[in-house]
C-alpha cells in the first residue's frame, strides 16, 4: 500500500510537486497500478543461462568527427530560456553567506 | 466512383504523378484543403505547415526528369507525429513542456524522407510524450476518430491515424513504445507497423522508453506501409541501436503461411464480435490455403505488468532531462530547486507525472528486485517463448485490441486505459516486428467500427508480416 507520504517523497525525488487536491487521487491510482504490476512477484522464471548474452547492452560511440564549430550554436542559443551572447544564463547555485 | 487526390494511396498517387494525371501541386493542395476543412472538428493536426514551394517544385522536376526511377515517395504529402524532429519546426510531443520548442536538426527518418522527395503537411496530435492509448492525454485537446467522432482514434499516434483515415494526408509516421502505432491503426482502420527494434533510427525522435521505442508507418494499405518502411529503415551512426540487414537468420516468405494462434491467451477478455471477426479471418485464411497452428506463450499473461514496470522506469529516466534549464518550459522561482519543481510541475500533464512517479518508485532501492529485475526476467522469458513458437510458425496472430474504439472518458482510470495495450506491448518487449491491419468491423451504436488483426514475426522478418497482411487484405 502506498501512502500519501510515499507519493510525496517520490514526487520530491522526481522534482515534481503534487498539490494536496491531487495527492489522494494520485495515491489511490498508484496503489491500483502497483497491485496490478505486483503480479510479477508471483512469477517463477528460470533465469537465462550465464552463457546467454543479454539482448541489450550499452555501447559508446567513438569520440570523433565533431561538427564544425558554430554549426548549431545559433539554433541552440535560440532555445535557451535566457542567454548572454552564446552563454546560457543559470541561477547561482552556491550561496555566499 | 473516382477518388479525389487526397484519397489516393502512396502507390496510386505515385502512379498518377508519373502518368501526369496529377501534379505534385494538385496533390498537395487537395491534401491541405481536406486538412483545413476537417481539422477544426477532428484535431488530427496540431499545426498544418505552409506550402514549401521549393520542395514541391523540386519533387515535380524530379518526377518529370526521372519518371519511373524517381522514389515512390517523391511529391507525396505525409503527416508527422509531433515527437519527430523536423529542422526549424516546433516539436512539442503534445506537451506544455515543449510547446515552443523548435527542432534544431532533422530526425534521421525526416532526412531520409526529404531525400526521397516526400513533403510534410503538418505535425499530428498525440498523447503527451506518447503516453496513452486514446490521444486524450494531449495538452492541446483530444483528437476525434473519423469513423465516429464520439470515439477516440486510439493512441498515442492518434493524430497520425485520424489524419490518414480521414484522408488529410496520404500516409503518416508514428512512434510505437507499447502499441502506439498498431492500436490507433486498428481503431481507425489502417495498416500500422512497429518495425524490429533497431530497424529504424530513433535519432531525432523524442525518447519515451529507449529499449522499446520505434518509429513506423501508418498507412491506408499494407503496400503503402512497406513503401514507407523501406524509405526510413537502415543503420544510422546517430543511433547505436540500429542493426544491419541479416543480423538475425533470414526467414523465407512461403506461399502457404503458417499462422500461430495463442488460443489460451485470448480467453474471455476479447469482445464477442471481435473474437468472431478474428475467428472468421482465420477460417478464411485457412480456406485460402494457409495453415493455423496452436502456439503456447505462457508468460504473455504477465507481459503488460512487465511493460508497466520497464516503460515507466525508462520514462522517468528520459524525462529527467526536461528541467527548464536549457530548453522547453522554464518557470523561475527563488532557488534553482524551485526552477526545477515549477518547470516540471507546470510543464508535465497528469499522466506524464504519474508515470514519472511510478518509474521513480520501481527503480528505488528496496523495490528494484521485486519489480524491475523481475520484469526484465519476464521480458527475456517472453522472447525465448516467442523464438520457440517461431520454430513452428511464420507469424503469430491475435486481435490488436479487446474491442473497437471506445468513447471519450470511458477509460478514465489508468488501469483500464493500460489494458488497451495488453496484446501489443509484447512485441516492444521482445523487439520483434509487429503489424496491425484491418479485419472487418464491429457495430456499436449503429456505427460500423474498424477492427485490427495483430501479427508478430521474428526479428527482421517484416517481409513475412507484409505477406500475411496482403493475404488478409485479399480476403475482403
Amino acid at each position: 500500500m502506498a501512502t500519501t507520504e510515499d507519493v510525496k517523497k517520490l514526487a520530491a525525488l522526481a522534482r515534481i510537486e503534487i498539490s494536496d487536491d491531487e495527492l489522494a487521487k494520485f495515491t489511490s491510482e498508484f496503489d491500483a497500478i502497483l497491485a496490478y504490476v505486483g503480479q510479477l512477484e508471483s512469477l517463477e522464471i528460470q533465469s537465462a543461462s550465464a552463457a546467454e548474452k543479454p539482448a541489450l547492452r550499452n555501447v559508446m560511440r567513438e569520440d570523433s568527427e565533431p561538427y564544425a564549430p558554430r554549426t548549431f550554436t545559433e539554433k541552440l542559443v535560440e532555445q535557451f530560456p535566457a542567454h548572454e551572447g552564446d552563454a546560457l544564463v543559470v541561477k547561482q547555485i552556491i550561496a555566499h553567506d | 466512383m473516382t477518388k479525389t487526390p487526397n484519397e489516393l494511396t502512396i502507390a496510386e498517387a505515385a502512379r498518377a504523378l508519373r502518368a501526369r494525371e496529377l501534379t505534385v501541386r494538385e496533390l498537395w493542395s487537395a491534401c491541405v484543403a481536406a486538412a483545413e476543412a476537417k481539422n477544426p472538428e477532428l484535431n488530427a493536426y496540431l499545426e498544418i505547415f505552409p506550402a514549401d514551394d521549393a520542395a514541391i517544385a523540386a519533387a515535380q522536376e524530379r518526377i518529370d526528369a526521372e519518371g519511373e526511377n524517381a522514389p515512390l515517395l517523391c511529391g507525396i504529402p505525409l503527416a508527422i507525429k509531433d515527437n519527430i524532429l523536423i529542422d526549424g519546426r516546433i516539436a512539442s510531443a503534445a506537451s506544455k513542456m515543449l510547446e515552443n520548442y523548435r527542432a534544431t536538426y532533422d530526425a534521421t527518418v525526416i532526412a531520409k524522407l526529404k531525400e526521397a522527395g516526400a513533403l510534410f503537411i503538418g505535425r499530428t496530435n498525440m498523447d503527451e510524450f506518447a503516453m496513452g492509448s486514446s490521444t486524450e492525454h494531449s495538452a492541446f485537446g483530444k483528437t476525434r476518430n473519423p469513423h465516429d467522432q464520439e470515439r477516440v482514434p486510439g493512441g498515442s499516434s492518434g493524430g497520425s491515424a485520424a489524419a490518414v483515415a480521414a484522408h488529410l494526408c496520404i500516409a503518416a509516421l508514428g512512434t510505437d513504445t507499447g502499441g502506439s502505432i498498431r492500436q490507433p491503426a486498428a481503431l481507425c482502420g489502417l495498416t500500422g507497423l512497429k518495425p524490429t527494434y533497431g530497424a529504424v533510427s530513433r535519432s531525432g525522435a523524442i525518447a519515451m522508453g529507449s529499449s522499446l521505442d520505434q518509429i513506423g508507418p501508418l498507412a491506408k494499405t499494407p503496400e503503402d506501409a512497406r513503401i514507407l518502411f523501406d524509405a526510413i529503415r537502415g543503420v544510422d551512426p546517430l543511433d547505436s541501436t540500429t542493426i544491419p540487414d541479416g543480423l538475425h537468420p533470414a526467414r523465407e516468405v512461403p506461399k502457404a503461411l503458417r499462422i500461430g494462434v495463442p488460443r489460451a491467451l485470448l480467453g474471455d477478455t476479447v469482445s464477442g464480435d471481435v473474437r468472431a471477426a478474428f475467428d472468421a479471418s482465420l477460417a478464411q485464411l485457412e480456406a485460402a490455403g494457409h495453415t493455423i497452428v496452436d502456439v503456447e506463450l505462457p508468460t504473455s499473461g504477465h507481459a503488460l505488468a512487465a511493460y508497466y514496470v520497464i516503460m515507466p522506469a525508462e520514462v522517468s529516466t528520459n524525462l529527467a532531462r526536461l528541467d527548464g534549464v536549457r530548453y522547453g518550459h522554464a518557470a523561475r522561482g527563488k532557488s534553482l530547486l524551485d526552477d526545477y519543481l515549477l518547470s516540471r510541475t507546470e510543464g508535465f500533464g497528469p499522466e506524464t507525472r504519474r508515470r514519472i512517479l511510478l518509474g521513480t518508485f520501481v527503480l528505488s532501492s528496496g523495490y528494484i528486485d521485486a519489480y524491475y529485475r523481475k520484469a526484465t526476467a519476464a521480458r527475456a522469458a517472453l522472447r525465448r517463448e516467442y523464438e520457440r513458437a517461431f520454430e513452428r510458425c511464420d507469424v503469430i496472430a491475435f486481435p490488436t485490441t479487446l474491442s473497437p474504439a471506445f468513447k471519450f472518458g470511458e477509460k478514465s482510470d489508468p488501469i483500464s486505459m493500460y489494458l488497451e495495450d495488453i496484446f501489443t506491448v509484447t512485441a516492444n518487449l521482445t523487439g520483434m516486428p509487429a503489424l496491425s491491419t484491418p479485419m472487418g468491423t464491429a457495430e456499436r451504436d449503429g456505427k460500423h467500427l474498424p477492427l485490427g488483426i495483430h501479427l508478430t514475426a521474428p526479428h527482421q522478418a517484416e517481409r513475412v508480416l507484409f505477406a500475411v497482411a496482403d493475404a488478409v487484405a485479399a480476403l475482403r
